[in-house]
């Protein structure tokens, strides 16, 4: 018998992404449902070897792509972002509670890529295979949304983190 | 030194940029202060949404999300592991409601390697924040850790087998809280040491070794608590680091 993949140690990594695409705890777990369902009847397709968190990014970034398209005509911004609790001290939450409202700002083409490069350490290459896009089109779809999120969260001096690179 | 592309200033920013590269982009941005700005912007946006949302991947796994990656008619072992991480990751009170139905109590110690390989395999991947708190802070680490373990814990030195202290996190286990220290070598493999309160009445202390989803992981009781170190450096290294484990913290536990 095919040796099964543990979906389960990938759990943790889909729902923090679900949760800053979509800004809302219960439609991220919503979306994370459906892409192990998705994942274990397609499972078969799935190559052993091949890397296994990638493929379901991939999966979870088709069903968020199909929500969109239908939910699209009556949904403006997401009101939900400012309610997500966050942990840390009170100058994390602000910087939280913006990066939410940022984020929420961004389309969802630029959001994916920021959050797949910038919060799930994905590659270039990677997050184009996820994507379904040339890389080229990662980068400049990243390029955009580091320049929208830096002009959206720069007229707030008060929680600009300090940063030794 | 050729001009600087965009694409090359994120690649900084995300740490891609080959060493050699990394150097020159780093001369530019010291004569190009505008490019500096937005360089750091960026950054600072990588840390803003790893600080917003890297607090979900400790909470507790939702039981109908842990029943999603279950098939109707799984085997054996994957259904034990998957009860096995939801208490885990929800405690007693997830696998009281039904996970666990059937299944030899979670008291036996081989639960410990399993739960220890599960968590290792689940946090030993993240390249930027692998730890909650890192070892800059290693006094408040421990001190933290202790507290809401409710021991007087200790991170054993491993600089002698070459890995050092990269932090811990903690975590819910089905004995209550949980603290993962996080190792890492010059090679950046790393090791992580899983310590938890042992189930009541148990009394295991020898030293044992198990293989869990090719994780070597060597455990062990000592007192009330249960320790577990995992990691896929090969057996006999990992065991080299558990022998030293053992022999600080028995003997720190000898001379309080």
């Amino acid at each position: 018998m095919r040796t099964r993949p543990d979906l389960i140690e990938h759990l943790p990594r889909l729902r923090r992404y679900a949760r800053a695409l979509t800004g809302d705890v219960n439609r991220a777990d919503d979306l994370v449902q459906d892409t192990l369902e998705r994942a274990l009847a397609k499972l078969d397709l799935w190559q052993p070897g091949s890397d296994l968190r990638a493929w379901l990014f991939t999966l979870m970034h088709n069903l968020f792509v199909n929500q969109i398209r239908v939910r699209r005509p009556q949904e403006t911004v997401m009101e939900d972002a400012l309610d997500v609790p966050v942990s840390g001290g009170q100058m994390e939450a602000l910087a939280a509670r913006d990066i939410h409202a940022a984020l929420a700002q961004l389309p969802e083409e630029q959001r994916e890529v920021l959050l797949l490069v910038g919060l799930e350490q994905f590659g270039y290459a990677e997050a184009a295979q996820v994507l379904g896009v040339p890389t080229g089109t990662v980068m400049s779809r990243l390029s955009r949304a580091r320049e929208r999120m830096r002009q959206m969260l720069a007229g707030e001096p008060a929680v600009k983190l300090k940063l030794v690179i | 030194m050729t001009d600087v592309q965009e694409h090359e200033l994120h690649a900084y920013v995300d740490g891609t940029l080959p060493e050699a590269r990394r150097l020159e982009v780093e001369a530019w941005l010291a004569a190009n202060p505008a490019d500096a700005e937005r360089v750091q912007a960026w950054a600072a946006q990588n840390q803003s949404l790893h600080a917003a949302f890297d607090s979900v991947l400790n909470e507790p796994l939702p039981l109908n999300l842990v029943r999603a990656t279950r098939r109707p008619a799984l085997p054996v072992p994957f259904k034990a592991m998957a009860a096995t991480l939801a208490m885990l990751v929800t405690g007693l009170v997830g696998y009281a409601i039904g996970l666990g139905n059937g299944e030899q109590a979670p008291a036996a110690p081989v639960y410990l390697a399993r739960d220890a390989a599960i968590a290792h395999v689940v946090f030993s991947p993240e390249t930027r924040h692998p730890v909650e708190v890192d070892a800059a802070h290693a006094d408040h680490l421990v001190a933290w850790l202790s507290k809401r373990v409710g021991t007087q814990l200790q991170a054993p030195d491993f600089s002698a087998q070459g890995f050092d202290l990269l932090g811990g996190r903690l975590l819910t286990g089905e004995t209550g809280p949980v603290a993962q220290f996080m190792y890492q070598d010059k090679i950046e493999r790393r090791v992580t040491l899983y310590v938890r309160r042992a189930v009541a009445g148990n009394t295991e202390t020898s030293f044992r070794h198990a293989t869990e989803n090719g994780v070597d992981v060597f455990y062990w009781i000592d007192g009330d608590f249960g320790y577990a170190l995992s990691g896929q450096i090969g057996r006999q290294a990992i065991r080299q680091l558990a022998d030293a484990a053992y022999q600080q913290l028995v003997t720190a536990s000898a001379n309080p």
